[in-house]
C-alpha cells in the first residue's frame, strides 16, 4: 500500500513537471505574446525594451527562464504577472475558498441528488420516474453550462425577481462565509445549482445502472435468503457496491471541476475565485498566472483521481488481490 | 476451432435493426437530420427566398412593417427587435440589426463542422494510438500511453485555451503547410487533441483483450503481418466502438467549442458559430435575451440529439455483450 502510494505520488510529480513545460514551451512560441513589448507600456524605445528585457531575464536561455519561473513559483514563492505586475500566489490564494465553496456546495447537491434519484430509479425501473429521469440524465449533460447559469441568472435576479420566490437571490458576487454564513449561502445558491445540474442526471444514471447490475448478484440473494429485511439488504449489500464506480467517477469530476469547469461559471456570477483568475489572465496571454492556475488544475485532476483509485482499493477488497 | 471474428457488416445490420425499433432513437435522428438541412442547404435558401439579410449583414437604421406599422429594427435606444413570426427577424436581430434566426442557421454550420470534423480527428487518431499502443506493447505502449495520461491530466479548458492561444497568434506552421491563424483547422485540432485520451483509453483497453484471441492468433499463423493485422483484424472489431464514441463525442465537441468561444479563444469572432453568438448576446443579455437564450436552446436540441442517438446505437451494438460471448 506504502508503495503503491509513493508510486503515484511520484507519477503526480512528474505530470506536473512535464505540463509545465508544456505550459513554457507552448507559450515561449506565441510571437505576439512577447510581455517585453507589453510590460514597456505605450511608445517605448528600443532602449527600453531592451532594458525591460534584461531586467526580467527575457534575454537569457529559455531553459533558464524556465528554472527561474519555477524558483518564483516554488521556491521564493513571489511569482507576479506580466500584465499587471499583481503577485500570483496571494491572487490565486484569494481565489481557493471562493472556487472550493463553490464546487464541494455544488458537489454535495450533485451527489445527494444523483444517489437518491439513481436509487429511486432503479428501484422503480422501467416506470414514469425512471423514463423521466434518462431524459433528464442525457438533457443535463447537453447544456452548455455558462449558458445555463447566464440564463438562469438573468430570469431569476432580473426578469422574476419581484417574485417573492426569487427576490432572495442576489445578482452574483461572492460573500466570504466567516463574514455572513446565510449572505454565502445566497450568493452561492445559483452558481451551485448551475453546476449541479449538469451532473445529476448523469450521476443517477450511472447509479440506476450500477443498482441493476448489483441486484442480481448471488450474495444479494444470499443475504435476502438469510432472513434480512430489504431495506437492510439494500443499505448494507446492495448500495455498498452499487456506489463504487460513483466513487472513482466523483474523483474524476470534482479535479476537473475544481481545475477546470470553474473557469465558465465564475465570470457569469462574477464569484473572483480561481476560475476567474484564469479567465482574466487568458484574456490577457498572461504567462504567469497562466502557468501558477495550469498546474494548479493539473494538480487536482491527478490528485482527485489518485484519491479515487486508492478510495476504489480500500471499498472494493476484490480488487486488492488481483 | 478457429474463432472467427464477426462480419462486420452483419453486426451492423442487426444494430440498424433494432435502432429502428428505438422510438427515441427515431426522434432524435430526424431531428438531427432537419437540423443538418436547416443548416446546411437551408441557410442560403432562406436567406434568398424568405428574408434578403446574409448572417453578417447589418440593417441599424433599418424598419420592417409589421401590422401596417412601421418598426424600427433597432430603436433609438439601442434594443434591436425581439422574436415574432415574420419572414425576416423571427428570432429577432441584434444590436447591429443582424438577423438572429439567419445567424443561427450559418451559425449552426460552423458548429456542426468543428463539431463533426475534429470529432472525426479526435476518434481517428485515438484508433491509431489505442491500436498501435496495445498491439505493439512494450514501449510504444509505455510511450503513448504515458502521452495520453499528460493530456488526459490537463485541464480541458485550460489546455485548449493554452493550445488555441498559441495557434490563434501565428497560425500553425507544420513543413510547407501554413494555417492561417483566423482558420477553422484551429478550433477543430485543439478540441481533436484535447479529447483524444477519452476515446484513446478504451480502445487500447479492447484490443489489450482482442489481441489474446484465437482468430489474431490464426492471423498470425496464416502468415499476416502486423499491419495487416491491425487493419483487418483488430480495427473492424473496434469500429463499432468507435462509432458510438463518434457520436457522443461530436455533441461534446460542440459543447467545447461553444465554451471556448465563449472564452474568447474559439471560433474567430467575426465568424458566426453557436458559441460566437452566445458569448456576443450575453452583453445586452438584460435587454435582448432572446440574444443569449435561441442559439443557446440550437446547441441544446442539437447535443441532446447526439447524446440520445449515442445512448442507442450503444445500446443496439452493445460491443460488452458481444465480448462476453466471444469470451
Amino acid at each position: 500500500m506504502v508503495r503503491l502510494l509513493l508510486g503515484r505520488l511520484a507519477g503526480l510529480v512528474a505530470v506536473l513537471v512535464a505540463i509545465s513545460v508544456m505550459v513554457f514551451v507552448i507559450f515561449n512560441v506565441i510571437p505576439g505574446g512577447d510581455p517585453a513589448l507589453r510590460l514597456a507600456g505605450r511608445h517605448p524605445t528600443q532602449q527600453n525594451i531592451r532594458q525591460i528585457r534584461h531586467d526580467w531575464g527575457f534575454d537569457q536561455p529559455l531553459y533558464t527562464q524556465y528554472f527561474d519561473m519555477m524558483n518564483h513559483l516554488f521556491i521564493e514563492r513571489d511569482l507576479i504577472s506580466y500584465q499587471d505586475q499583481t503577485p500570483v500566489l496571494p491572487a490565486i490564494r484569494r481565489g481557493i475558498p471562493r472556487t472550493l465553496s463553490l464546487a464541494i456546495g455544488a458537489a454535495l447537491i450533485w451527489m445527494i441528488f444523483g444517489i437518491t434519484i439513481g436509487v429511486l430509479s432503479g428501484l422503480y425501473q422501467g416506470r414514469w420516474l425512471d423514463r423521466v429521469l434518462t431524459v433528464v440524465a442525457l438533457a443535463g449533460v447537453s447544456i452548455p453550462i455558462f449558458w445555463l447559469g447566464a440564463v438562469l441568472l438573468y430570469l431569476l435576479t432580473y426578469k422574476y425577481h419581484s417574485w417573492p420566490v426569487f427576490s432572495w437571490i442576489p445578482p452574483g458576487g461572492y460573500v466570504p462565509f466567516t463574514q455572513d454564513p446565510a449572505g454565502w449561502a445566497t450568493h452561492l445558491f445559483l452558481p451551485w445549482i448551475t453546476l449541479a445540474v449538469v451532473s445529476i442526471g448523469f450521476y443517477a444514471r450511472v447509479v440506476r445502472n450500477s443498482l441493476l447490475d448489483t441486484r442480481h448478484q448471488d450474495y444479494v440473494r444470499t443475504a435476502k435468503a438469510k432472513g434480512l429485511s430489504p431495506s437492510r439488504v439494500l443499505v448494507r449489500h446492495t448500495l455498498r457496491t452499487c456506489l463504487i464506480p460513483v466513487v472513482t467517477l466523483f474523483g474524476l469530476d470534482f479535479g476537473a471541476v475544481v481545475g477546470g469547469t470553474v473557469i465558465l461559471i465564475e465570470p457569469i456570477f462574477g464569484l473572483e475565485g480561481v476560475g476567474q483568475y484564469a479567465q482574466e489572465s487568458v484574456a490577457h496571454l498572461d504567462l504567469p498566472p497562466l502557468m501558477a492556475l495550469t498546474l494548479y488544475g493539473a494538480f487536482f485532476v491527478v490528485f482527485f483521481n489518485m484519491l479515487a483509485d486508492l478510495t476504489y482499493l480500500w471499498l472494493d477488497p476484490r480488487s486488492r488481490t488481483t | 476451432m478457429i474463432d472467427s471474428p464477426p462480419v462486420a457488416a452483419g453486426g451492423f445490420r442487426t444494430a440498424l435493426r433494432r435502432l429502428r425499433r428505438n422510438p427515441a432513437a427515431i426522434v432524435s435522428a430526424i431531428v438531427l437530420v432537419t437540423i443538418v438541412f436547416a443548416c446546411f442547404p437551408g441557410a442560403p435558401l432562406w436567406v434568398s427566398h424568405a428574408c434578403n439579410h446574409g448572417p453578417s449583414d447589418q440593417n441599424i437604421q433599418g424598419t420592417i412593417t409589421e401590422n401596417g406599422h412601421k418598426v424600427p429594427v433597432v430603436r433609438n435606444d439601442g434594443t434591436p427587435i425581439g422574436p415574432g413570426l415574420r419572414a425576416c427577424y423571427l428570432l429577432g436581430a441584434d444590436s447591429n440589426g443582424r438577423d438572429l434566426f439567419v445567424r443561427i442557421l450559418y451559425g449552426g454550420r460552423i458548429s456542426l463542422e468543428v463539431g463533426f470534423i475534429s470529432a472525426i480527428v479526435c476518434v481517428t487518431v485515438a484508433l491509431v494510438l489505442g491500436i498501435l499502443s496495445a498491439y505493439a506493447g512494450g514501449m510504444t505502449d509505455s510511450a503513448i500511453s504515458r502521452l495520453l495520461d499528460l493530456i488526459w491530466s490537463f485541464p480541458v479548458y485550460l489546455l485548449a485555451v493554452a493550445l488555441a492561444t498559441a495557434f490563434a497568434v501565428h497560425g500553425i506552421a507544420v513543413g510547407p503547410i501554413h494555417v492561417a491563424s483566423t482558420s477553422l483547422a484551429i478550433p477543430i485540432v485543439v478540441i481533436a487533441i484535447v479529447y483524444v485520451p477519452y476515446v484513446a483509453r478504451p480502445i487500447r483497453g479492447q484490443v489489450l483483450s482482442l489481441r489474446r484471441m484465437e482468430f489474431i492468433e490464426a492471423a498470425v499463423a496464416s502468415g499476416a503481418g502486423p499491419v495487416k493485422i491491425m487493419l483487418a483484424e483488430l480495427l473492424p472489431n473496434v469500429a463499432s466502438m468507435a462509432l458510438v464514441f463518434l457520436t457522443l463525442i461530436v455533441a461534446t465537441n460542440i459543447l467545447t467549442e461553444a465554451a471556448l468561444s465563449f472564452l474568447g479563444v474559439g471560433v474567430p469572432l467575426l465568424t458566426p458559430s453557436w458559441g460566437n453568438i452566445i458569448e456576443q448576446g450575453y452583453q445586452t443579455i438584460v435587454t435582448a435575451p432572446w440574444l443569449t437564450i435561441a442559439p443557446g436552446l440550437a446547441i441544446m436540441i442539437t447535443v441532446v440529439s447526439l447524446n440520445v442517438l449515442g445512448d442507442a446505437l450503444r445500446d443496439a451494438l452493445d460491443p460488452h455483450a458481444r465480448l462476453r460471448i466471444r469470451n
